[in-house]
């Protein structure tokens, strides 16, 4: 099966591998996947008042679900929280050209962008919550 | 060094130059019809076919009137379990095969149940072989046939064949062996592995695509198929068709090369083989040997690259022909089934790489392929989740995923 010179790319460069460090407040990480399935994606962003600033992943998967991790790692910089969660899989699809065989890439990607930002939210959430609890205590 | 490299010596051969020349004469003046019995354009190209039908023979140890020629190995296989099974069906309504089967017996086998047939896949151990005693102990009164191949198209492993066949003649029951990936690698022996069927076919062996060959044994037992091809009665009956004299002659050389170059060429082959294996191993960590650590193909090398996903490892290698058991294409998203037979897990089976070697292959070409495998594995476990937990010291099996 022939690949789009898009996947080739993000495929040969990939954008943003890496990762931040997983317990920190400001970085939301969303794992999504299973090596039994043949693909995990590991997703991370880095907030900073309700404004993705950095992003970086991680996949074991083909060449498909590198290029649809490692796009959406680019797309996720400089947005904001709201902007990213409307990010869908048919975007990364389009945009990459896959065939009808790797869409479940696309879909994992967009699964991951979601565990993430919903990473971050519970964990802001909480921090949010302990001042409250500490005031009503007093 | 030419680019690409072709190491799917498994999937199919290049057709050697020599066999190509011999073929020629028979597509231009030599175009004949082989049952043609009355006129020389007949009677030269029947010549050509007994001639290379004895060449066939010959590679196996059988004599020429058993050997039946087809349109390759999957017709072969076709015809042996459906052309025995309606053939003794009043005898008996049970088949024995095995679960790591190329698709043309397991597909075959499956037919066949639903039209009645009961049939037995026997497990294999983790180096991919099937044991004689399994086999036994499957074997009922309403047993007709008993199926196992020579050697694993994915795995390499070679079966003891010889042995399952010492179980079928005690037991008096019909022995059908895919050989499509032993013969011309292997010595095979019809007689002493006491085979009463066996598929094969030429473009493994560096003969012509389109035809291959089912051997079926005249005496002791006498085996009978009922034809899936009916029509000018050729092959004995069992398989009506004009025969395709160029293929066939192609096909009587390549067998005929093979038988020759055989002790030398497996040497050699096993040596390359054996090279690429310690250069992998020795360039990084956490690569596992699938198969047979010896009893397997001397061409043939199956491992698995763990937390490295196979396809995107062909992608990173792309000027290399090479097959993996992932099946991140496939609608089910399984990967091999050959793997799984022999217990490797599912992630493993993802991570997994065959790499066929053949007639053609060079050392450099190994050399190059070694380089090339050890960049696009460290390339890839560098954004591998999989690769940073275990070093880490996560154990992954304890991680429960959510699988989808």
């Amino acid at each position: 099966m022939a690949y789009s010179d898009k996947v080739i790319d993000h495929y040969n460069n990939p954008r943003n591998v890496g990762s931040f460090q997983k317990d920190a407040d400001d970085v939301g990480t969303g794992i999504v996947g299973a090596p039994e399935c043949g693909d995990v994606m590991k997703l991370q962003i880095k907030v900073e008042n309700d404004t993705i600033v950095d992003a970086k992943f991680k996949t074991f998967g083909c060449g498909s679900a590198i290029a649809s991790s490692s796009l959406a790692t680019e797309w996720l910089k400089g947005k904001s929280l709201e902007e990213a969660h409307k990010i869908k899989n048919t975007d990364i699809v389009q945009e990459l050209n896959l065939p009808p065989v790797k869409i479940h890439c696309s879909v994992l990607a967009e699964d991951a962008i979601k565990a993430a930002l919903g990473d971050y939210q519970k964990k802001a959430g909480e921090k949010k919550r302990k001042p409250a609890e500490a005031a009503t205590s007093s | 060094m030419k680019l690409p490299i072709y190491l799917d010596n498994h999937s199919t051969t290049r057709c050697d130059p020599r066999v190509l020349e011999i073929m020629l004469p028979y597509f231009t003046e030599k175009f004949g019809n082989a049952a043609s019995r009355n006129h020389s354009f007949g009677w030269e190209v029947e010549e050509a076919v007994e001639a290379a039908r004895k060449q066939v023979a010959h590679l196996i140890q059988a004599d020429a009137k058993e050997i039946i020629f087809t349109s390759g190995a999957t017709e072969s296989d076709n015809l042996a379990l459906q052309g025995v099974v309606e053939m003794y069906r009043e005898k008996g309504d049970h088949v024995i095969t095995s679960s790591t089967e190329h698709r043309a017996v397991i597909d075959t086998a499956k037919y066949l149940e639903k039209k009645g047939i009961k049939v037995t896949f026997l497990p294999v151990d983790k180096t991919g072989m099937v044991s004689p005693d399994d086999v036994r102990n499957a074997i009922t009164d309403k047993t007709i046939l008993i199926s196992v191949m020579m050697a694993n198209n994915e795995i390499g492993t070679i079966n003891p064949v010889a042995a399952i066949g010492k179980v079928a003649k005690e037991k008096g029951i019909l022995f059908h062996c895919d050989a499509t990936q032993g013969v011309g690698k292997i010595p095979v022996n019809v007689q002493e592995m006491g085979i009463d069927l066996m598929s094969f076919t030429a473009h493994k062996i560096y003969g012509p695509k389109g035809v291959g060959a089912l051997y079926v044994r005249r005496k002791a037992p006498r085996v009978r198929l009922e034809p899936m091809l009916y029509g000018g009665g050729h092959e004995r009956g069992m398989r009506s068709g004009t025969l395709p004299v160029p293929l066939i002659v192609g096909f009587g050389k390549a067998c005929e090369l093979c038988e020759q170059e055989m002790a030398t060429e497996s040497v050699r082959m096993a040596k390359m083989r054996d090279r690429l294996q310690e250069g992998i191993m020795k360039g990084m960590d956490e690569v596992y040997l699938n198969g047979h650590p010896t009893e397997r193909l001397p061409n043939n090398l199956n491992m698995s690259f763990a937390y490295v996903e196979g396809e995107a490892l062909l992608m990173g290698v792309k000027e290399i022909a090479l097959s993996s058991g992932s099946a991140c294409t496939s609608a089910t998203l399984e990967p091999s089934y050959v793997l799984r037979a022999l217990g490797v897990g599912s992630d493993l089976a993802h991570s997994s790489i065959r790499f066929g070697l053949g007639r053609f292959t060079t050392d450099e070409e190994v050399e190059y392929t070694i380089d090339r495998m050890i960049k696009a594995v460290t390339h890839l476990r560098e954004m591998s989740p999989l690769y940073e937990m275990a070093k880490e010291g996560v154990d992954l099996k304890s991680v429960s995923w959510a699988a989808h």
